[in-house]
């Protein structure tokens, strides 16, 4: 078979899913009221009125974690050919394999010792 | 029947349609389910009031039969007939694409999943699914399912509110960091079947289910699954009592609604995925006889996946977000890791003929 005779069925499932992400809301907009005014144009924090812009600055250790996802997510896609090719690959294969992960092992103690997993 | 580009996208549009009904009909009752479960659990009964069949009453008792059973349709026509206003400090384009970026990867991600093998004789394909051949079918289920995070931490971003700030970055952080758990325990499946393709994973487990062989990799990818769905005890980025709610708290009406559908959806696709690389997929007695009923025997261990989901959710205690990424980053991913290098040490060594494990292929 061919690329496209492969990907067309995920390419009009594609087009099956907007389909539905955009009816649901606008069918909501159409059956729904509308009826502005009062306080709805405000932020809900239980009642108390919303001070300043929400947008701020977050805390860095939320940034450390999205960096070391996007490391160890690559190691691992990394891990999916070996995974198919294993048993043609055979012993040579598991041992470069083994000193990939040792690679990796050690970047993520070294990432544990320094302290950037602790959450307090 | 021949089996051109225009025919299969035919009949991709026509199973698409089916299938993605089938899967949206059953959040429907999902919801329901889970109610109705919980409430058991709890000691309540549940929704009863839409749609039931009286029965003649029995003593003083009154008796309803199948009560509830309406309840999804309610809700549903309540939610659409709310009104849907964005608050004015929004970030309108992010705030108005971000509901969608959630439900698209929840249909998506049904493309891959193997219902049956082949129902119709003529078919070129050796199972049901709706996109059939894709042979990197456990890839784009990992690839399909991160989109999902951009439509919570986008949602959370944009409704510019600080309960919907915080729970959109955490539900970020928490996702992001069992994914990699996550896509660590999908490997061992793959290596033992050779083959990324779901239905060559379910048709490696003809003779034992991975789960047997693979039981640390099921736990975790359990886990994973909870932590990934933010299913209780991992819902701390709706955790009522600080967040009320979090990342969906400015949304209203169908918008808040679709959140929901796509969790859902992904309770269910994400059960039959377990299904489908640790217990067998649509395999079961018969089936090779009678291909209808593998979509029966998946849909049952999606019942039963969903039911495991909810029984979880009755019976455990949230946790504190940094015990949440504790374990998630010291104690889930060494193990998934040490997991996978001992089954990939095992099956090379079984292949090189050192050892002689019980083991497919």
């Amino acid at each position: 078979m061919t690329i496209a005779q492969l990907y067309i069925p995920v390419a009009v499932l594609f087009g099956i899913s907007i389909f539905f992400a955009l009816l649901l809301p606008i069918l909501s907009k159409i059956l729904g009221p509308n009826r502005p005014g009062g306080r709805k144009g405000e932020a809900y924090e239980s009642g108390i009125v919303a001070v300043g812009n929400a947008q701020k600055r977050l805390p860095v250790k939320f940034y450390r974690i999205a960096i070391l996802f996007i490391l160890f997510d690559i190691d691992i896609i990394f891990l999916f050919p070996y995974a198919i090719a294993m048993k043609k690959l055979g012993l040579f294969g598991l041992w470069s394999m083994l000193i990939f992960v040792v690679i990796f092992v050690l970047g993520d103690i070294w990432v544990w010792k320094r302290g950037v997993l602790e959450w307090e | 029947m021949d089996w051109t580009l225009g025919t299969i996208a035919l009949r991709a549009l026509g199973v698409g349609f089916l299938m993605s009904f089938v899967v949206i009909t059953g959040f429907a009752y999902t919801t329901l389910l889970e109610r109705k479960l919980l409430a058991r659990l709890q000691g309540r009964v549940g929704p009863e009031r839409a749609g039931y069949i009286p029965l003649p009453r029995k003593g003083k008792k009154e008796r309803k039969l199948l009560g509830g059973v309406l309840q999804p349709a309610a809700d549903a026509v309540k939610l659409f007939f709310k009104e849907d206003r964005a608050p004015d400090m929004v970030d309108t384009v992010i705030y108005n694409i971000a509901p969608m970026l959630t439900v698209i990867p929840a249909v998506l991600i049904l493309a891959v999943i193997p219902w049956a093998p082949t129902l119709l004789k003529s078919s070129p394909y050796p199972y049901f699914a709706i996109a059939p051949g894709l042979q990197v079918g456990v890839l784009f289920i990992l690839a399909v399912a991160s989109i999902a995070v951009y439509g919570v931490a986008l949602a959370g971003w944009a409704s510019n509110s600080k309960y919907a700030i915080l729970g959109g970055i955490r539900a970020t952080a928490q996702m992001i960091s069992y994914e990699l758990a996550l896509s660590l325990t999908v490997l061992p499946s793959v290596m033992l079947a050779g083959s990324m393709n779901l239905n060559d994973i379910v048709v490696a487990q003809e003779g034992l289910w991975f789960f047997l062989i693979q039981p640390v990799a099921t736990l975790i990818f359990i886990i994973g699954v909870f932590a990934e769905l933010q299913r209780a005890p991992f819902d701390l980025l709706e955790a009522e009592q600080e967040l009320s709610s979090g990342y969906n708290v400015e949304y209203g009406s169908m918008r808040f609604g679709m959140f929901f559908m796509a969790e859902y959806m992904k309770m269910i696709s994400f059960s039959a995925i377990a299904a489908v690389l640790f217990f067998g997929g649509y395999r079961g007695p018969f089936v090779d006889q009678v291909p209808l009923l593998g979509i029966l025997y998946l849909f049952g261990k999606i019942f039963l996946g969903l039911c495991l989901m909810i029984w979880v959710r009755a019976s455990m205690p949230r946790l504190r977000y940094d015990q949440l990424m504790n374990f998630g980053w010291k104690i889930l991913l060494p193990l998934a890791v040490l997991n996978f290098v001992v089954t990939a040490i095992g099956i090379v060594l079984h292949s090189e003929g050192i050892l002689n494990l019980p083991l497919p292929g």
